[in-house]
């Protein structure tokens, strides 16, 4: 990877400050994604990464604070409006239409005639179990199936950014490996910014990483360095996580 | 196991006259019924088309006929958008007063004045009748674009509470005596002048085609809407409007769009009631009117069109025969039956019968793929 300060930041989070009611749930999040990378948010439940995901696309506000995306300022704007700008969310918890075909799910998310014509390929070439099922009724899809079928519509129309939450999340070992390789694979066209809670899939998948403690964003940084920095991990996201060099050599034991 | 390969259909289909056959039916034999009745019912009865029982009972199919669509269209707020409406009615109303008023007040002056001619032939009154069709629809948009608006802000149980008040508020309004000399007040507008080829009482048969044309063409586009792009965007609003603003979409928008077609289906299914009462009665816009469409509405089951036909015709049958049976209590029997039929089918007749018709499929499936894999492992 060349010097990371010459690459375009596709997107910057600058200091935000976002309120869930009265709550104030993000108190100066600074996170930077640039072109072309994986970006990883770390972090315990309740940090604030989800947040600091709604808050970029518009659904929970942002009060102070800057969002750059692509060299415009997007705060304020509304949800759609963001969204038409070409960014794709994929939302934890599988969040398909269940009462449409994994085909109308995925027409739906057409932005432009034709781009779920373009598209296909590739994604069903990632996703090969929803070809065969795309007549099926979202809710009769397993959560598994679901949860692709989620990070499928993200790629009908042409983002410039993903934001993918918890993709791993309740998913068989089996399939959290099929969804990495997805990642890994839609990252070579797309820019990712990632909500991870497993540590592993993230540090695989991941050049760079911002871990969020508290509303806050505490430290960032390449992945590279993190994986050797067991002191941090075990800081901020707790003491179950084990670094590479632990699981090697829990592994060799 | 091992997994056929798998090959896409086409993803548009294109509609053909003899898929619509296939997918439709049981709709098209009840169209087809529909149109032999009158002639049948004359035939074993031997009374004229236009006399008698035979008469009586086409009435009777105008008035399913009408109150069918007006469901469906309330079938398309609830069943397809998600949206709990307690001021349809004025819809329905607001078409039948609009059709009723322009052809009391404003057609016969017209006609008096001017006359429009091609060649000799004076179709002043097809002119006529075509305009005041198109101020039906300019009110019934109107009246959705009202409700949509109300919807911005406001959600569930506010938001129905506040459609509940705006169709009160048009109750009262057409109601009061100040406006006695256009509206006629409580009594509401009687003896609406109309051609006699469209008048009910003596070209019966005609208003009776006319309705059956109309439920059968609104069927069939309302069908289609809800199989389009935007039909499907209107059901995932129903879902989650938070998923469909992070794909894009804004959600009012397709709001207003359902509002308004269904309120343009509901308006022009008002003209026509006005038509075959030649009258437009305050009683048309009152909640008890919109109540009528939800029983209808759900009995026959929500979100699936053929549904609030049958529960127009059941209903239509109901009152016909508990009033005969049961005097002025007939409604108290109907409340009754109407809880059971929520309590034992809570999706309706078609949907409880679509639903359990796929459990049905999925086991045969099951009971098939149990002796496929058998085979292959000897």
């Amino acid at each position: 990877m060349s010097d990371p300060t010459k690459q375009i930041d596709l997107l910057v989070v600058d200091n935000i400050q976002t309120f869930v009611g009265q709550f104030h749930i993000l108190e100066g999040v600074t996170v930077t994604v640039p072109k072309g990378s994986i970006t990883v948010m770390l972090g315990r439940n309740g940090a604030g990464k989800t947040t600091t995901i709604k808050s970029i696309l518009g659904l929970t506000p942002p009060q102070e604070g800057r969002v750059v995306f692509n060299g415009m300022e997007i705060q304020g704007k509304r949800a759609f409006n963001i969204a038409n700008l070409g960014i794709g969310y994929v939302p934890e918890h599988r969040a398909i239409f269940r009462s449409l075909s994994v085909l109308e799910n995925l027409k739906l998310a057409e932005r432009k005639k034709g781009d779920f014509d373009r598209h296909s390929e590739f994604v069903f070439g990632l996703f090969p179990d929803l070809k065969r099922l795309y007549k099926l009724p979202g809710n009769h899809l397993s959560g598994g199936q679901q949860q692709m079928l989620a990070v499928a519509r993200a790629l009908v129309p042409d983002n410039k950014l993903l934001l993918i939450d918890e993709p791993s999340e309740g998913l068989a070992p089996i399939l959290i490996q099929q969804m990495m390789e997805a990642i890994k694979a839609l990252s070579e066209t797309t820019t990712v910014l990632l909500v991870e809670q497993n540590f592993i899939m993230a540090s695989q998948l991941a050049e760079r990483y911002t871990i969020i403690d508290d509303g806050k964003s505490v430290k960032s940084g390449l992945m590279e360095d993190l994986v050797h920095d067991s002191e941090l991990i075990h800081h901020y996201l707790g003491a179950s996580i084990k670094t590479r060099e632990e699981l090697e050599k829990a592994h060799e034991s | 196991m091992t997994e056929k390969p798998i090959t896409m259909e086409p993803v548009t289909k294109k509609t053909t006259i003899s898929s619509l056959i296939n997918r439709e039916r049981g709709f098209l034999i009840f169209i087809a019924i529909m149109i032999l009745f009158p002639f049948v019912m004359n035939w074993i009865t031997g009374t004229g088309l236009n006399e008698g029982i035979t008469k009586f009972w086409q009435g009777q199919f105008i008035t399913f006929f009408i109150m069918a669509v007006f469901a469906m269209s309330y079938d398309l707020l609830i069943g397809y958008g998600g949206i709990l409406s307690f001021g349809h009615a004025a819809s329905f109303g607001g078409g039948a007063y609009a059709f009723a008023l322009l052809m009391k007040h404003w057609a016969p002056n017209f006609m008096s004045q001017y006359r429009i001619l091609i060649g000799s032939l004076d179709i002043t009154q097809t002119i006529v009748l075509i305009f005041v069709f198109l101020i039906v629809l300019l009110v019934s948009i109107l009246i959705g674009l009202l409700f949509a608006a109300t919807s911005i802000r406001l959600k569930g149980t506010y938001f129905a509470m506040l459609t509940l008040a705006i169709g009160q508020a048009l109750f009262i309004l057409i109601k009061a005596t100040d406006f006695h000399e256009w509206t006629g007040a409580d009594e509401g507008l009687h003896g609406v002048p109309l051609p006699v080829w469209l008048n009910p009482t003596q070209n019966r048969l005609t208003v009776y085609f006319i309705t059956l044309v109309f439920l059968f063409g609104s069927y069939l586009l309302m069908k289609r809407m809800t199989n389009s792009p935007t039909g499907h965007v209107v059901v995932a609003n129903r879902e989650n409007e938070d998923r469909m603003r992070m794909i894009g979409y804004n959600p009012v928008s397709f709001r207003t769009v359902a509002f308004v077609i269904s309120s343009v289906f509901a308006g022009v299914a008002g003209a026509l009631y006005s038509i075959w009462n030649m009258s437009a009665t305050p009683n048309m816009l009152s909640a008890v009117t919109t109540v009528d469409a939800l029983i209808m509405t759900i009995l026959g089951g929500m979100g699936t069109l053929i549904g609030p036909i049958i529960g127009a015709g059941i209903s239509q049958v109901i009152q016909q025969f508990f009033y005969t049976w049961f005097g002025a209590r007939w409604p108290l029997v109907f409340g009754l039956l109407f809880m059971l039929i929520v309590i034992f089918l809570p999706y309706g007749i078609v949907g409880t019968w679509r639903l359990k018709r796929l459990d049905i499929k999925e086991g045969w499936h099951r009971f098939v793929g149990l002796f496929k894999i058998q085979k292959d492992q000897s």
